[in-house]
């Protein structure tokens, strides 16, 4: 496992004791000589519970601020309760669109 | 080719100075967007100018409540520059409503100051109503929600559009 990927593993443990987590390195996706750049990820916590959408994504780029402001550049996300997770079967579709090339610079 | 003719046959890029398209094989191109033939496409605005040298906070915190839908992405609707900036103006186009969009690549200072207004740190970023609901994992999921259909309508009969 890579360096970021393994950091943002223990972030998000510390900061949502997640019961579920999905993290895919998706950089390869992208152009230019990116490393740890682009994410998917799929975190199942109680913290989330009663939190719309915006707020439960804020609780995990707050995690993640100290990797957002190093190089991290994108995460796809989807965010649910163990409530949510198991009503989907413990499956989310969470695609993530291919690069255009806009942006280089975060 | 006018704009419309260029929405209707969605080509991407025409001319400019846009960077080439990811090379990666096997990377499937945009996912297609549902036809919408009501919508009409935003003004293409040289939208460097509309912030007119105004203090970026100041300038934000009108833009955002300018139009019943905002949306700050890289590049244009019509030009985007960002899959998930593509993503989010596809979404947006399912609904009959004005969006006022802004190309952050166009200013450097609004695209630093948009992440500290919204406490975000990615682009795009969506405002309904003057309100702000996320970037476009968030839009995606309450377009199928129908929750964004529901904030939308009450967006426009406030701004009466």
């Amino acid at each position: 496992m890579t360096e970021r990927s393994t950091r943002i593993r223990s972030r998000l443990g510390e900061a949502l004791a997640p019961i579920h987590l999905e993290l895919v390195d998706e950089s390869h996706m992208h152009s230019g000589p990116n490393q740890e750049t682009h994410f998917n990820l799929v975190v199942v916590s109680e913290a989330f519970a009663g939190l719309p959408l915006v707020r439960r994504q804020r609780r995990v780029y707050d995690a993640l601020a100290a990797e957002l402001n190093s190089g991290l550049h994108a995460l796809t996300m989807r965010t649910l309760t163990p409530a949510e997770w198991q009503a989907a079967s413990g499956s989310v579709a969470n695609v993530s669109p291919p690069c255009m090339g806009g942006s280089k610079a975060g | 080719m006018s704009i419309l003719n260029r929405i209707k046959r969605k080509l991407p890029v025409v001319g400019g100075s846009a960077p080439p398209p990811s090379s990666t094989p096997g990377v499937a191109s945009a996912r297609p967007q549902p036809a919408a033939p009501t919508w009409s496409p935003p003004e293409e605005e040289q939208e460097s100018n509309v912030r007119a040298g105004r203090p970026v906070p100041e300038f934000l915190a009108e833009f955002v409540k300018s139009s019943p839908v905002v949306l700050f992405m890289k590049g244009s609707p019509n030009n985007p520059m960002c899959g998930f900036s593509a993503n989010a103006a596809g979404i947006l186009r399912n609904y009959d409503v004005a969006v006022a969009s802004f190309d952050v690549l166009s200013d450097a200072a609004v695209r630093d100051g948009i992440k500290q207004f919204s406490q975000w740190p990615t682009i795009p970023q969506v405002y309904v109503g003057g309100e702000f609901i996320g970037g476009s994992d968030i839009l995606m999921q309450m377009h199928q929600s129908g929750e964004l259909r529901e904030m939308i309508d009450q967006a426009r009969s406030a701004q009466g559009a």
